[in-house]
């Protein structure tokens, strides 16, 4: 399953309005799509509660799975997103 | 039915005015029952509470178009909740584990609920949203009313345990034509919400719930009482009250004074920009306490110095010339900044809140500050600025440095920590006024969480001991010939307001509908008259006696008052 690693760059972390974003991202791709914390369980990346509860702060690593046609573009855009201090937009 | 024969009881009274009505009970949320049964068919559990996780989502969405602003997005975000595919899983999983279905609700919730609160700050506050959810969904799934405040059709009278901020988003004076709460206190959310719209309120009136939703029930929001099914006799009693208080509220006009012309400062408190433009239609003398944090309590990150600028102009335009009291931001405690959260305290009432957290995050601070100058440069107005939870002179010190440096005209403290009343002389000594936050004033020197409704009959403005410590806190403002206001909600009650004039405050800022009672109270009186009330106050052994003390000595118009 293709998977990818990234730094979170919103200076509040991933929760609020960067979650938000994230997870209105995701649900537009219509893949499943999962997000970790370093050593933590996938959870549902289409769940802001489930992404938000991750805790996931300004420099932490996550790691992203995609499954389906599309999922490397897809899992590409997220990265990019994530790279982003969303808060500051 | 039994709870509607006719009887009268007393509780707290928070905000004057009487009304008679209808109760509107609002619904305590539901309980799973405990001997809920596993869900015969789980796939048809499970569409059941997506049905009906979809409903609530639909309901809180269409309350957002009556919300205020300030509710708007706490139901945004609650409709967000209900949708959440990883709540519907997790409800899955328990359904399947052999739960009930408002059993298995409960349940999920539960468990994100415990991952949130771990993780404190912002997240830990997020947990009210998501009970809120789980309780409508209950509700729901054991077809009963929504709890929470129902839509008012006829003008009632609300009772409830107590009401949070979203509960009372959707009140108007039209319906709501008063407030009865069972817990809750003087300092709660819905007395000063019930102040600031002008509702009669009674809280802490223990036993209201077991009145049936119907009975005409009559309250007095002066004196705290309540009674149920009153006579026609009682009625017109009340009716009677409230025409001698219209009568006795008409008498008064202008500044505030007392009767021989000793000018007592009657100003407003205000959160935010609207709240400004409406006192500035009343007849207060200013603003005495302008709480900047409301402004920014559902900001992610720090508002812009540009973004506060045009907040403060707007505030000080609607004042024109008249006075405007500034406090800094007031964050922590219970009004936590997401953008300037230092985590979590074992104590946040005793811990890093007020300008203690001001002098941590100077960026924070020295951001308000530039933008309070550049709003007071750009109308000219009279822009007092003050710093929250100063605690001795080497904190007076530091805040008055900075506020000078900007060129800003007048800048002082509040006095809410007893060392700083007790040291009101050195304090003064550094700074142009300060202003008694009795509401704080009165929980530190009682050691009493005002939080905490239970604990009201030891927070009460009559306490001799609170009355002793603003009597040290005016005698350094005396000795050093600079003003000492109070804003807190004991300002605003006309009994007390007549013992903090003869105590020497130079000001009271309140609610602005509290101020036309306030006036007319000072007006009757001379100010050796208050000072002869202040002395009997504080010769007294309890607050009920200082109360009584003080009664008996005012104008009797004054019972028409209070």
């Amino acid at each position: 399953m293709p998977s990818r690693s990234v730094v979170i760059a919103s200076s509040v972390g991933l929760h609020a309005r960067p979650a938000s974003l994230f997870v209105q991202a995701v649900t537009a791709t219509g893949l499943p799509v999962t997000v970790a914390k370093e050593g933590g369980n996938p959870v549902d990346a289409k769940s802001i509660l489930m992404v938000m509860a991750l805790g996931a702060k300004h420099g932490e690593t996550v790691t992203l799975t995609a499954e389906g046609d599309g999922a490397e573009a897809a899992l590409d855009s997220l990265v990019e997103l994530l790279s982003r201090d969303l808060d500051a937009e | 039915m039994p709870g509607t024969e006719h009887r009268t009881f007393h509780g707290i009274g928070v905000s004057a005015g009487t009304a008679v009505g209808p109760l509107v009970v609002v619904t305590p949320p539901p309980v799973a029952p405990a001997d809920e049964p596993s869900a015969a068919d789980p796939a048809a559990a499970i569409a059941q509470v997506k049905g009906v996780l979809e409903d609530v989502a639909a309901g809180l969405e269409a309350k957002v178009q009556i919300a205020s602003d300030h509710a708007k997005p706490i139901l945004e975000a609650g409709a967000l909740m209900a949708r959440d595919p990883g709540l519907a899983m997790g409800i899955e999983n328990q359904i399947n584990g052999g739960l009930g279905p408002a059993k298995a609700v409960t349940a999920a919730v539960e468990e994100i609920a415990a991952m949130f609160l771990s993780l404190g700050g912002y997240m830990a506050e997020r947990v009210t949203d998501l009970q809120d959810v789980r309780d409508r969904a209950i509700a729901r799934l054991l077809g009963q009313p929504e709890p929470g405040v129902p839509t008012l059709t006829t003008p009632s009278i609300l009772a409830a345990r107590d009401l949070a901020p979203a509960e009372t988003a959707t009140l108007t004076t039209e319906t709501c034509l008063g407030i009865v709460t069972s817990a809750g206190g003087p300092t709660s959310h819905t007395a000063i919400l019930a102040a600031q719209l002008g509702i009669p309120a009674v809280v802490q009136a223990v036993g209201i719930l077991d009145v049936p939703a119907g009975t005409i029930v009559a309250i007095d929001g002066g004196v705290g009482e309540v009674t149920i099914d009153p006579s026609d006799e009682e009625k017109e009693l009340l009716a009677e009250r409230k025409r001698r208080r219209e009568a006795a509220l008409a008498q008064g006009s202008g500044k505030g004074s007392t009767k021989d012309g000793f000018p007592v400062q009657l100003l407003a408190n205000i959160g935010t920009a609207d709240d400004a433009r409406k006192a500035a239609g009343t007849s207060a003398e200013g603003v005495g306490l302008f709480r900047t944090e409301f402004l920014f309590l559902d900001a992610e990150t720090m508002p812009t110095v540009e973004e506060q600028t045009k907040v403060y102009t707007e505030v000080f335009e609607a004042f024109g010339d008249r006075k405007v009291v500034v406090r800094t931001l007031d964050a922590g405690a219970d009004k936590p900044l997401k953008f300037a959260d230092l985590g979590e305290e074992e104590n946040p009432a005793l811990g890093r809140r007020g300008l203690r957290l001001g002098m941590i995050r100077t960026d924070v601070m020295d951001a308000q500050l530039e933008a309070l100058a550049a709003a007071q440069k750009a109308t000219g107005a009279e822009v007092w600025v003050m710093a929250p939870m100063v605690a001795t002179e080497a904190e007076a010190i530091w805040f008055a440095e900075r506020v000078r440096a900007l060129g800003l005209p007048k800048v002082g403290v509040m006095i809410e920590v007893p060392a700083a009343a007790i040291r009101s002389k050195g304090i003064l000594y550094h700074v142009d006024f300060a202003s008694l936050g009795t509401n704080d004033l009165s929980q530190y020197t009682m050691a009493a969480d005002r939080m905490q409704g239970e604990l009201a009959a030891l927070l009460d403005p009559f306490e001799p001991a609170l009355l002793d410590v603003v009597a040290l806190a005016c005698a350094g403002g005396q000795a050093m010939g600079k003003p000492v206001g109070v804003c807190g909600e004991a300002g605003g009650d006309p009994a007390v307001a007549l013992v903090l004039a003869g105590l020497g405050v130079s000001s009271l800022s309140m609610a602005p509908g509290k101020i036309p009672a306030v006036r007319t109270a000072l007006a009757l009186h001379t100010r050796e008259q208050c000072q002869q009330m202040a002395a009997a106050a504080r010769a007294s052994t309890s607050p009920a006696a200082a109360r009584a003390a003080v009664l008996k000595m005012a104008d009797p118009i004054l019972l028409d008052l209070v």
